[in-house]
């Protein structure tokens, strides 16, 4: 019964992550028909900043607004600056996002060594709670609350705000979007910065579970590329459907049959997509 | 009148195709002017360069005698271009309300009449009762209306209707109907390409036919309606 309790945990502790990694995956995907494949290094850019920011002597908390909103900046710059240049050309647009996400990881080797460093948890989320008959890590009930709220905050973001409701409109027909005034290239930076800066801090909130070391990027990258795939690219629920189920089954995967982790983790998908080839929630993208 | 819209000599391509061949035409403010012509004509060709969604290569459009050539789609509709397109594009995913609030813009003049929500409203009282629905989840003719106001409610001082009336019952074809007489007696600009020849025919006040994406005659509706072989040879009416 504990294994079972506290495995269920990890699982929503890893989903909400998951989440906060593929929900800007999937605005961007959805609205600008871009797969961001530079998605998981910035995630990892803001494991390492917020980890340097707590070395600098700045709160926890501190540390990870600070890391998001650096990675947010990043992300627009990058869309300013490289991805415009590239507009409506898929295939040289994710060559870029890929170059990009190397050079991301090449930076942060150099800058922090390849070894494995610690995000410490805020003292105030240290020590454990007693779940039935689990005992559970603190930090991880936050995370899984945390992220809970993030997916709240931005399903009102989305569903609730004339900005939203922009968006979504470009997400269906961009071009008809523009034609009754939508600035789409304002829409689209702005997005970008939403969706890169919610990777960062979901880097600097993952750090103490996940920890922080060089390859954290492409462990996470295909996970989140999953969790599009099952739920369906541009859609908001079905980031958030496909990253807690990704996040059960790969965390039961790893344990119960942990030579079989990733055949588990991509059977799902296989069996979805022979059903609805455009994931759970997606609609067909023109 | 002054002209609402000047096209010269405009070409567009799909690709390496040209649809549209040195079109000239101007549409004078207040009236309809219907754009005529089989299918494939380059009637959608035509109102989409204008609306900005297709590059031209050459050629000028002029809005009040503003050139809109080179421009985004968004920044031609704050200039005052509305379109409401073929096949009505309407965001599946938004509700009637959502909608109208992002589509909505205040005229840049001060104008004696102000498209908003409750005009809407007014104008299609269906739409008021459908207000929180998902537009996805729409009869076609509620959808066409949704597409009309939305071009509306951005305040436009020319409005592009392409095929209105394509698909939709002969009752709810009569209420579109009724709503663009009304559009006309406020005075609004409207340039309409439709099929339905008599509705074309008792809207318009002036008449031009496309065909291969050339100007091949342009007139008086009337003068139109009583040359049966003009339908035939270029709209397919017999
Ligand atoms: N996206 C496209 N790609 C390539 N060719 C196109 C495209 N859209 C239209 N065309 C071609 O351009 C020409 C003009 O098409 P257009 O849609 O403007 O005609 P239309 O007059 O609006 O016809 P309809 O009455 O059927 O709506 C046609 O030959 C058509 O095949
Ligand atoms: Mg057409």
């Amino acid at each position: 019964m504990t294994f079972w309790v506290s495995q269920s945990l990890n699982s929503l502790a890893l989903g909400g992550l998951l989440f906060m990694l593929a929900s800007g995956f999937s605005l961007i995907f959805g609205l600008m028909r871009v797969a961001n494949l530079a998605h998981g290094a910035l995630f990892m850019l803001g494991a390492y900043l917020g980890l340097a920011a707590v070395k600098a002597g700045l709160g926890f908390w501190a540390a990870a607004l600070t890391s998001a909103l650096l990675v947010g900046l990043l992300g627009g710059v990058m869309e300013r600056t490289l991805l415009r240049r590239l507009a409506g050309r898929t295939l040289p647009q994710v060559l870029l996002t890929l170059g990009i996400a190397f050079i991301i990881a090449d930076a942060c080797l150099m800058l922090w060594g390849g070894d494995p460093m610690r995000l410490p948890a805020p003292p105030e989320l240290s020590g454990a709670v007693r779940i039935g008959d689990a005992v559970f890590p603190r930090y991880r009930v936050f995370v899984i609350v945390a992220s809970a709220a993030i997916a709240l905050a931005l399903w009102l973001l989305m569903e609730r705000t004339r900005a939203g409701a922009m968006i979504r409109a470009a997400v269906d027909d961009v071009g008809m979007a523009q034609a009754i005034g939508i600035s789409s290239s304002t829409l689209f930076t702005a997005v970008f910065c939403l969706g890169t800066a919610l990777a960062g801090l979901g880097g600097v909130i993952g750090g103490p579970i996940l920890s922080v070391y060089p390859s954290l990027d492409q462990d996470m990258l295909p996970l989140a590329l999953l969790v599009v795939i099952l739920g369906g690219a541009g859609s908001l629920a079905g980031a958030f459907v496909g990253a807690y189920a990704i996040g059960f089954i790969y965390t039961f995967g790893q344990v119960l049959v942990p030579d079989l982790a990733y055949v588990i983790l991509f059977l799902p998908m296989v069996a979805v997509l022979s059903v609805a080839p455009q994931g759970l929630f997606g609609r067909r993208l023109g | 009148m002054p002209d609402a819209l000047t096209l010269s000599d405009l070409h567009v391509y799909h690709g390496d195709i040209c649809a549209v061949r040195g079109l000239d035409m101007s549409c004078a403010e207040g009236a309809v002017t219907a754009l005529l012509g089989r299918n494939g004509a380059g009637k959608t060709t035509t109102l989409s360069a204008i609306a900005g969604l297709l590059g031209t290569r050459q050629g000028h459009v002029e809005l009040f005698g503003k050139a809109l050539g080179g421009r985004k789609p968004e920044a031609i509709c704050k200039l005052g271009v509305g379109l409401v397109p073929q096949g009505r594009r309407i965001f599946p995913s938004l509700t009637v309300q959502e909608h109208l609030a992002i589509a909505f813009r205040r005229p840049r003049h001060a104008a004696e009449r102000v498209y908003d929500v409750a005009a809407m409203e007014t104008l299609f009282p269906r739409l008021k009762e459908r207000r929180r629905q998902l537009a996805g989840s729409m009869s076609g003719g509620e959808q066409q209306m949704l597409a009309i106001a939305r071009a509306l409610v951005t305040n436009p001082r020319v409005l592009l209707l392409d095929e209105p009336a394509e698909g939709l019952a002969q009752q709810i074809v009569a209420e579109v109907a009724e709503a663009i007489s009304e559009l006309k007696r406020a005075g609004l600009s409207i340039l309409l390409v439709e099929h339905n020849l008599p509705l074309a025919l008792r809207l318009a006040d002036t008449c031009v036919i496309l065909s291969s994406g050339e100007v091949v005659w342009r007139g008086a509706p009337h003068i139109l309606a009583n040359d049966s072989d003009l339908m035939a040879q270029h709209l397919g009416v017999h």
